[in-house]
């Protein structure tokens, strides 16, 4: 993305700033950061194009600009791929980075699925406890259904069995 | 015997088997898996591909699977020319992405219904492709595979996410399911846009196989799932494929009313496709496309009684490009050459 003042060079430098609960951001380029720094880094001076970098701040330019500041700084440990390279390739680094950028692949996952929660194969040998949990998931739907039917009993039968579920993934 | 290998019409999803082969083409099942302790291809260096490749070609070779689907023979990618790749994409095999690289490999069964991509956009990519609308078949086969494959493989799954992929609009099951469908039918009565249109409030997808906009060539359509995290295989190939069916209802509805409002004009569209096919000294693949498509047409509705329809089949890979360039044993054909050695196949295959 481009400096937002000289809008010539590549914005690598990132403010966030707060005012009256109000979060700003703005992206600049090194030298322009600089000049940012020195000049305004107590008051804001008149002569600062401050209608610029507001009219900025309300095009649709603000989430991606936060987004972006936050995805710079995670990096998947393990491959060392960084959240922004994803966003550019559209690929992960490997499987680790689910971890690593949970925080932000679960929306994504959101958006593109409408889902977030896997509910088919498992690996069979790793599978034992996954097929468990998975068991339990879907009882304890179905028991609020039964709730919500107000099936009583049947309903009872399903905890008995989730509680026994329970039990055997303690073991 | 590579080159058989790369050049054969016995291919299974080619023998025109199987339930509905007069609207469905093909069915597909696509799994995408990746090795736990690997970073995913596009990261991968030389000792990975190494890892990746030693450890398959184990698997592979183990007894139970061999016992269970039958030899699986491993093809590394820098083996085949160019052509070679891409005339495995033409006959669906691998995809053309794969076909651009020439690490990492792919692994068939004899008949070719299982391919499995190995370091395409995930490690591995499980397909198996059969005839008609085999679907739940083409997800058996895919799902034993898969498993057999885990016997020796540590895939990278994870409790909440499932199929951990490369890119997370796989993630999940990692499941690909696709049916190609021919609807010559519904473009005719121009119905197909409403129906089509229809399928993605279902959550599923729908490509024109061949030609972009909105008149796909060739009146093929591959529909396919949209998501892959959230529903179960089954879920998804039970929802894919009821969908389909309905289709298939329309579609030989919209072709039976047409056929009967129009019995002279259609008639006479597919001899005059028939004859243009038998006859033709030049041919581009756009026109062939079409032709091809009004002969299925005129084989399913009995206009045409004489050409079974495998011809079709074969047609559907012998008039594209790599497959003309390869078996006339030419470099670098120019379009001329190709169309008229086009035109020399397709009468060559009728005559068959």
């Amino acid at each position: 993305m481009l400096c937002e003042r000289c809008k010539e060079r590549e914005a690598s430098v990132h403010f966030t700033k707060i005012i009256n609960n109000e979060k700003t951001e703005l992206n600049l380029c090194e030298e322009c950061a600089r000049e940012y720094q020195e000049k305004f880094s107590f008051t804001f001076e008149p002569n600062f194009p401050i209608h610029h970098f507001l009219t900025s701040l309300f095009s649709d330019a603000i989430d991606t600009t936060r987004d972006r500041t936050l995805h710079r700084e995670m990096i998947c440990p393990v491959c060392n791929i960084s959240y922004a390279n994803f966003a550019n390739s559209g690929k992960l680094g490997c499987s680790y980075c689910y971890e690593n950028f949970q925080e932000r692949l679960e929306p994504l996952l959101k958006r593109i699925h409408g889902s977030t929660q896997h509910s088919g194969k498992f690996p069979q040998r790793a599978g034992g406890k996954f097929k468990i949990k998975q068991q339990i998931r879907e009882l304890k739907s179905q028991l609020q259904k039964l709730v919500a039917e107000e099936k009583f009993e049947k309903a009872a039968e399903v905890r008995d069995k989730v509680k026994e579920l329970e039990a055997k993934l303690k073991e | 015997m590579l080159k058989d290998f790369v050049t054969t019409l016995n291919t299974k999803w080619l023998d025109a088997s199987g339930p509905h082969t007069d609207v469905v083409i093909s069915s597909r099942v696509r799994l995408a898996r990746n090795l736990k302790d690997l970073p995913f291809p596009h990261l991968m260096n030389e000792e990975h591909d190494n890892q990746l490749i030693e450890k398959l070609r184990t698997t592979i070779d183990s007894q139970n699977l061999v016992k269970k689907t039958g030899p699986l023979e491993f093809t590394l990618l820098k083996e085949l020319n160019s052509l070679e790749k891409r005339i495995l994409v033409e006959k669906h095999l691998i995809s053309p992405e794969h076909a651009g690289s020439s690490s990492g490999g792919v692994i068939f069964s004899k008949d070719q219904s299982i391919s499995i991509m190995v370091k395409e956009e995930d490690h591995l990519r499980i397909q198996c492709i059969l005839p008609g609308l085999q679907i739940t078949d083409s997800y058996n086969m895919a799902n034993t595979l898969d498993d057999l494959l885990e016997e020796n493989l540590d895939y990278a799954f994870h409790e909440r996410y499932g199929y951990l992929t490369a890119c997370p609009t796989n993630v999940g099951t990692g499941m690909r399911a696709s049916v190609m469908m021919h609807l010559p039918g519904l473009v005719l009565t121009k119905q197909v846009n409403k129906v089509l249109t229809a399928l993605s409030q279902v959550g599923l997808v729908v490509r024109g196989i061949y030609g972009e906009g909105t008149e796909p060539l060739g009146n093929l359509f591959q529909i396919s799932n949209g998501t892959t995290i959230g529903r179960s295989e089954e879920e998804v190939v039970t929802n894919l494929s009821s969908v389909i069916k309905q289709i298939i209802d329309q579609e030989r509805v919209a072709r039976e009313r047409f056929y009967n409002g129009n019995k002279l004009h259609l008639e006479d569209k597919i001899m005059r496709a028939k004859g243009i096919l038998e006859n033709a000294k030049l041919m581009d693949s756009d026109e062939a496309l079409k032709l091809i498509s009004a002969l299925k047409l005129g084989i399913d509705l009995g206009i045409i009684e004489a050409i079974n329809l495998k011809v079709y089949y074969n047609l559907l890979v012998a008039i594209q490009p790599a497959y003309l360039q390869y078996t006339s044993g030419q470099r670098g054909m120019g379009p001329e050459e190709r169309d008229k050695k086009r035109a020399e196949i397709i009468k060559e295959i009728l005559r068959k």
